[in-house]
């Protein structure tokens, strides 16, 4: 099963590294990881997506709260949650077949933000169901590069993953 | 301002070994009210100051130079890691301007070191130097103890800046866990009472949390019999009533068999270790098991619990004696006792007439000590038997290299035995192939006249992979001979240290009568039967009471 971790850390060097680190080390597997600020400066949030069963993420969870670093480590999986991911596509496009991306586009409520004579570049945010849609759907024009945010949440409603 | 942190500290000594990087550093250490004692590689530092931190309960302090100075640091790094030892290793790092260019003996040691520290620092400025130096004392010393790194570039050394020192301090995201959940320390006093055939299994941990008064506290008032890890051995005295030994792949049979047939094991500081659980899906299958250790990670990392208390191990179990309702274990004890005259610690061959058994050794050397002695033993089939035979009456007193298994430990960590307790007589029991992986101590221990005996039991074998290869391999001895090895006492003489050899019996006896009246470095070359073999045993993934007990050998 698929769990997303908030983890809480001080904003200092090698902070990254050691969270990957004992990611690889412990043999888990990061699915995506996006790291950013916070509210409060000093302190940055990572959002990392591990595939594992309960013991496992149990483990994960114990091992990331030992790093002197980490403050706070919350499993988002098991609450209601707003999960997203931001994708950039460059698709193929020729004058003939631009308004059917055009259409392919506004149904998953995305945005064109780049166009040349011969590629489109699309932008489109929402959970790995969505975007594997659209990307399906883009697929038999071309797709010529493809970049992608990692997942990042927020717990559903007024409660928050406290930073300290 | 270093120096200035560890006299707030209360370091007294100091293991380590200058070169470029820390030349500022020993230049301040030139007059400063520090023992410093200069070993002939960093390796030997680290080992010699984990000993000294195991000994003394302090934080062992190591110096070493940048690149080559602090890699050789890995080894006995990753040895405290393992074993949970606090210590503080100060390297020194090229200067601020050279870092990331591959200078001369520049290493990244902060990021070499990162899975094998429990924190580290790369001290950019010295207005942080202070905070670094109190947080990395406070950090190795507390919790699940261990080794903190802190690389300083050359010219930071040299700066000057305001030095307010606060040893207390505060680290967000560190807060250890003391005092155990008051509803699970009545789950398992309820398990306690209700239990038939429960054993107590110690480790380490009782001896870092100082709780072996009332760990044995425990066990006299619940009739409960002590099985120790060998990293908790010294925590339940070697020849206390209810102690059953050491358990798994070299353990004593009855130590195996009663953690197989236990209806509740009470795991204290203890890891569940696969040397000790043998094959997992096998080990104590109808036991509840209670896990109480400082590191919530190690609960139900390797085995599932049924009482997790996660907290300082002394804390937890005064609370469980305060609460205490002892159960009738009678029956059990009985059972235990019916095993134990079964199943003695095996001798070795005893057909084999006038070769020396190294396990004869060991014991000769265990009955002509005193309960103070400090044995430090390196990694291998010495080792095993020392953990078998030598009785352990206290803790702090058997210091070995447990997690790692590393050869070459023994020899410089007796060396920090010593110097953390100058009163007790120090033992390194090693082998042929560990002493020579740190030979190069004779020189440490003959210029500072360290009082010690280096027992070496030498088999002119790795000895230990041998015994697989035997077992394992078809005898198919690859490369564990080993032939060329020097004449040891021409070697210690040569240092200027004290030689001795036995190849027989009486001849073991009298050297160690004489060695253990000189004083200095003495060493005594005891010449064994080369293939003897450790018993009991049990084979890689099986289960533990499933034991090759040595009596059938050809």
């Amino acid at each position: 099963m698929k769990h997303v971790l908030a983890i809480i850390v001080e904003d200092k060097p090698g902070v990254l590294t050691r969270v990957s680190g004992l990611f690889s080390r412990r043999g888990f597997n990061i699915e995506n990881i996006a790291v950013g600020e916070t509210v409060t400066s000093g302190i940055s949030r990572m959002t990392v997506t591990v595939e594992g069963n309960e013991r496992t993420i149990e483990q994960v969870v114990k091992q990331l709260h030992k790093l002197i670093n980490v403050i706070k480590v919350s499993n988002l999986a098991s609450e209601p949650t707003v999960l997203r991911e931001l994708m950039l596509i460059k698709v193929k496009a020729e004058t003939g077949n631009r308004s059917d991306i055009q259409q392919i586009v506004e149904t998953f409520r995305g945005k064109v933000v780049d166009v040349s004579p011969d590629s489109m570049i699309i932008e489109v945010t929402g959970n790995d169901e969505k975007l594997e849609a659209i990307k399906l759907l883009l697929h038999h024009f071309g797709i010529k590069e493809i970049v992608r945010t990692g997942k990042v949440a927020l717990l559903r409603g007024s409660k928050v993953t406290r930073e300290s | 301002m270093i120096l200035s942190a560890l006299e707030k500290e209360g370091v007294d000594v100091i293991f380590g070994f200058p070169g470029g990087a820390v030349l500022p550093l020993y230049d301040q250490l030139y007059d400063a009210p520090f023992k410093h004692i200069l070993t002939r590689h960093e390796q030997a530092a680290v080992h010699a100051a984990d000993s000294y931190a195991r000994v003394t309960g302090k934080t062992g302090v190591v110096f070493a130079t940048s690149g080559p100075g602090a890699t050789n640091l890995v080894t006995g790094i990753t040895n405290a890691y393992m074993d949970s030892v606090p210590l503080v290793l100060i390297t020194g790092q090229v200067g601020r301007n050279l870092i990331g260019t591959d200078a001369f003996q520049e290493a990244d040691i902060t990021g070499i070191t990162m899975p094998i520290t429990k924190h580290n620092y790369l001290v950019k400025s010295i207005e942080e130097l202070p905070t670094v130096m109190s947080e990395a004392f406070y950090i190795a010393s507390t919790g699940r103890k261990g080794p903190v790194l802190i690389d300083v570039p050359k010219d930071v050394f040299d700066l000057e800046g305001p030095f307010q020192y606060e040893e207390k301090c505060h680290i967000p995201g560190y807060n250890p866990t003391y005092k155990g959940h008051i509803g699970q320390i009545n789950r398992a006093v309820k398990a306690m009472r209700d239990a038939k055939k429960p054993v107590i299994f110690g480790g380490g941990g009782l001896i870092r949390a100082g709780a072996s008064q009332v760990l044995r506290e425990l066990a006299e008032k619940a009739r409960i019999p002590v099985i120790l890890s060998l990293m908790g051995l010294g925590a339940y005295p070697g020849d206390g009533e209810l102690f059953l030994g050491m358990p798994g792949m070299h353990g004593c049979v009855t130590a195996n068999y009663a953690l197989t047939e236990a209806d509740l094991i009470i795991g204290a500081g203890v890891r569940f270790d696969d040397r000790v659980t043998g094959k997992l899906d096998t080990f104590a299958p109808q036991a509840k098991i209670i896990h109480i250790d400082i590191d919530p990670a190690e609960i139900g990392k390797n085995v599932m619990i049924d009482v997790p208390i996660v907290g300082d191990v002394r804390l937890v179990l005064e609370e469980l004696v305060q609460r205490l309702k002892p159960g009738n274990t009678t029956k059990w004890l009985k059972q235990i006792k019916t095993w134990q005259d079964q199943y003695p610690m095996p001798m070795g061959r005893e057909d084999k007439v006038g070769k020396l058994r190294p396990q004869y050794v060991i014991r000769e050397l265990s009955r002509l000590s005193d309960e103070n002695t400090i044995v430090v033993t390196d990694v291998g089939q010495h080792q095993m038997w020392t953990a078998q035979h030598f009785v352990i009456r206290k803790p702090n007193t058997f210091i070995t290299s447990g997690g790692l298994g590393t050869m070459g430990f023994g020899f410089p960590a007796a060396v920090g035995a010593k110097f953390a307790a100058p009163d007790s007589r120090v033992i390194c029991i090693t082998g042929d192939g560990g002493f020579q992986m740190n030979i190069q101590e004779l020189a440490t221990v003959v210029k500072n006249q360290v009082d010690l005996t280096i027992a070496l039991i030498n088999n002119s074998y790795l000895g230990m992979v041998r015994q697989w290869q035997e077992m394992f391999y078809d005898r198919r001895y690859s490369h564990t001979g080993l032939q060329g090895s020097p004449d040891f006492v021409n070697v210690a003489e040569a240092f200027g240290a004290r030689g001795l050899r036995a190849s027989t019996e009486e001849e073991a006896t009298e050297a160690i009568k004489q060695a253990f009246a000189m004083k200095g470095p003495v060493l005594i070359d005891f010449v064994v039967d080369q293939e003897e073999n450790v018993y009991p045993m049990v084979a890689p993934n099986r289960a533990i009471n499933d034991i090759i007990t040595g009596g059938d050998e050809q």
